[in-house]
């Protein structure tokens, strides 16, 4: 199962860094005066994929289709309901706390709301040199030195680490928070939309520094976010995610030239392009999500795909390979290829 | 209308549009706030029109002035900001030397607005349909039977579900996409000859914001109102708008139709934003860069508001952009742009031509 939607012919480092496998997390409802669980939120429903060193995997989905629970539970923020996910062949849900702290240092995150992710009361330095503290690297004196130097890297000047994270824009502390997730030398970073709450202009220049960050350090990213757009223009492969499953997986060139999930399709075409003169046809699709709570049966989609078929309800379609490394869960792949 | 075909649909609908006909003229608008720290010039002599049946896009960032812009239209600027200068004409009355009884009767009568948080814009302890009723009840004539009765109508024509019980939900029985459904139904209900909508897309979903975008347009349509859409999205702009205003720190810097802004766009500012945004389906190894972030409005850039963060300036060498404003210059098809790239002045020749720029684009 760990050779999920893993691509063939990457010229790429071949080795895979993240592997996660039927990964599942519920959230419990709770209710009454015993606070007992009367449902489950079925937040990520057997999720799967591998993420190669180097490489970039887009997450991509409506709000409330646990794309966000994903990242977080790679990371043991949150504990999964089930299943597993492997760091570097090491798997991280069944590491005692001392194996688990030294882990962390490989796994980072940055988070979508600058200015909530940032303590008001303290200087952004403490703020960055937190995990080296905690993780006890290097002198006093050499951690101020490192501090000044991911600022720099990250597009900050010197005497910015004294101040507060008050007296920064969105788009500054948004480097910040990326300095924050560098300073341990992680391996490998959840970006959970870390564009989302910036104005246009300063997008571009976040997207480019995480970039230029990945080609310094070869990093790998989870690139988390609902913008279509921002998400192929960073990641190698793209994922997407409808109601706690992933339904189609694929390079992002392949995923865009030819979609195979209605539900894919139905979300490029609702992109508006900046081209008044584009010609396209638009997929509206009718109602909205289903809560998690009590999704519908068989495939997850179906009271909102416009090419149900009669078996759509009744068993849900598995994951399957249907090109090379192209991974889509539908019935109904093959009458509609679009060219 | 599943299928919007853009090729067709927009030379037909402008030439539809009289360009000499204008239902709302806004002439050198200014709106200042003023703060302990200082003057906040949030609207700086902003001019534009809007013509009937229109959708007029106004683009920019976060504190451009796009939304009191809106609000000093419908006049619910509120203390300490004040509309200090400039003149709304909407048919042929001065909006802002109406008494404040006149200016409600225009007020979500002929001008209405929506605004970005749907569930925050409804009251949380009234029925959607009490709420929507309430239009008919003060504008109307209607008995509260029929005033109802038309309600449920009218969420059916935005598309709600089930409209005879969901006309006794509460706001938040809903959801945000439904929620601005019933806040367009309220727009609408009296036939508004002009619709402000304010970031109406921008809390919501994309599958559910190419919804609700459909249902503004087709209800352009059916009633002929004009849209005033303000975004932050040049797609949605580009897939909505007829006219387009580029705003920054303010001011209007670029203004043209839809298809000349974005094949033609001639102001820095524009250029930056349009080639800073990845566009699905196109490769591109790096985004462009608009450098620096927006002026604090407080303390506002000398000369071009736009110039310290302006590559073409320091291409060019222009120091005249540090001294000195530039005013609007207005070009073939009524595109205009406030830029010394291509204006002259006593001891400053453009750079840039406009018609050199035509001919080389063909």
């Amino acid at each position: 199962m760990s050779e999920f939607a893993t691509p063939s012919n990457r010229n790429r480092k071949s080795k895979d860094l993240i592997r996660v496998n039927d990964l599942v997390k519920y959230f419990p409802v709770r209710a009454g005066v015993l606070k007992r669980t009367v449902a489950w939120v079925q937040a990520v429903d057997g999720v799967s994929f591998t993420i190669k060193e180097g490489e970039t995997l887009g997450l991509v989905g409506e709000s409330g289709c646990g794309k966000s629970t994903v990242g977080l539970t790679i990371l043991r923020l949150l504990d999964a309901t089930s299943g597993t996910v492997e760091f570097d062949g090491q798997d991280v849900f069944s590491l005692n706390k001392k194996a688990l702290k030294t882990m962390r240092r490989n796994m980072q995150i940055v988070f979508q709301d600058p200015f909530a992710s940032l303590n008001p009361r303290k200087p952004i330095n403490d703020a960055i040199i937190a995990g080296l503290n905690i993780h006890q690297i290097g002198s006093p004196k050499e951690r101020a030195d490192l501090v000044i130097q991911l600022l720099r890297k990250v597009g900050l000047e010197d005497y910015h680490a004294n101040r507060y994270p008050h007296e920064f824009s969105g788009g500054q502390r948004q480097r910040i928070g990326i300095a924050r997730a560098l300073a341990l030398q992680p391996k490998f970073i959840v970006c959970d939309e870390p564009v989302s709450a910036l104005d246009v202009s300063i997008q571009s220049q976040v997207l480019n520094l995480l970039c230029d960050l990945q080609d310094d350090f070869g990093l790998t990213y989870l690139f988390i976010a609902h913008n279509l757009s921002v998400v192929e223009h960073l990641s190698d492969r793209v994922a997407v995610m409808y109601l706690g499953k992933i339904v189609e997986l694929a390079p992002k060139v392949e995923l865009f030239r030819n979609p195979l999930h209605p539900y894919t399709k139905a979300l490029i075409s609702a992109i508006p392009l900046p081209k008044p003169k584009a010609k396209k046809e638009q997929i509206i699709l009718q109602g909205e999500v289903p809560s998690p709570l009590n999704p519908p049966s068989g495939c997850r989609f179906h009271p909102r795909c416009p090419i149900a078929i009669d078996a759509c309800p009744l068993s849900e379609p598995e994951f399957r390979e249907h090109n090379p490394d192209h991974w889509v869960a539908c019935f109904n792949t093959e009458p509609i290829q679009v060219s | 209308m599943a299928i919007r075909d853009k090729e067709s649909d927009h030379p037909e609908r402008l030439s539809v549009i009289n360009p000499t006909q204008s239902l709302l003229k806004i002439s050198d608008l200014k709106t200042y706030f003023f703060t302990e720290d200082g003057i906040v010039k949030a609207v700086d002599g902003v001019s534009f029109q809007i013509r009937p049946g229109e959708v007029m896009g106004i683009v920019g960032e976060s504190g451009s002035g796009k939304s009191v812009t809106a609000l000093s239209i419908m006049r619910l600027i509120g203390v300490p900001g004040r509309i200090v200068s400039g003149k709304i004409t909407f048919e042929n009355r001065s909006i802002l030397k109406l008494s404040d009884p006149e200016m409600r009767s225009i007020r979500g009568n002929q001008i209405s607005m929506i605004f970005q948080q749907p569930q925050s814009s409804l009251n949380p302890v009234y029925t959607v349909g009490d709420q929507l009723s309430e239009a008919f009840l003060i504008h109307t004539d209607l008995s509260k039977k029929d005033a109802w009765k038309r309600t449920v109508e009218l969420l059916r024509n935005v598309g709600i579900p089930d409209p005879e019980k969901k006309a006794h939900a509460y706001p938040h029985e809903m959801s945000g996409g439904q929620a601005q459904r019933v806040m367009i139904a309220m727009a609408l209900a009296l036939k508004p000859k002009i619709l402000i909508a304010d970031e109406p897309t921008t809390a919501l979903d994309v599958t559910i914001q190419a919804q609700i975008l459909r249902l503004v347009l087709d209800l352009r349509d059916q009633l002929g109102t004009a849209i005033m859409l303000i975004t932050h999205d040049l797609g949605i702009i580009a897939e909505t708008a007829d006219w387009v205003a580029v705003m920054y720190a303010g001011q209007i810097v670029e203004q043209a139709s839809v298809t000349d802004l974005f094949e033609r766009p001639w102001h820095p500012y524009t250029q930056g934003l349009i080639n800073s945004i990845p566009v699905l389906g196109e490769e591109k190894k790096r985004l462009d860069v608009i450098p620096g972030s927006v002026p604090n409005m407080i303390l506002i850039p000398s000369g071009c508001r736009f110039s310290p963060r302006c590559r073409a300036r320091s291409e060019y060498g222009l120091s005249i952009c540090l001294e000195k404003e530039p005013g609007i210059q207005t070009f073939q098809n009524g595109h205009s742009i406030r830029c010394w790239l291509y204006q002259n002045q006593e001891g400053h020749s453009a750079p840039l031509s406009i018609s050199a720029n035509l001919q080389n684009q063909g």
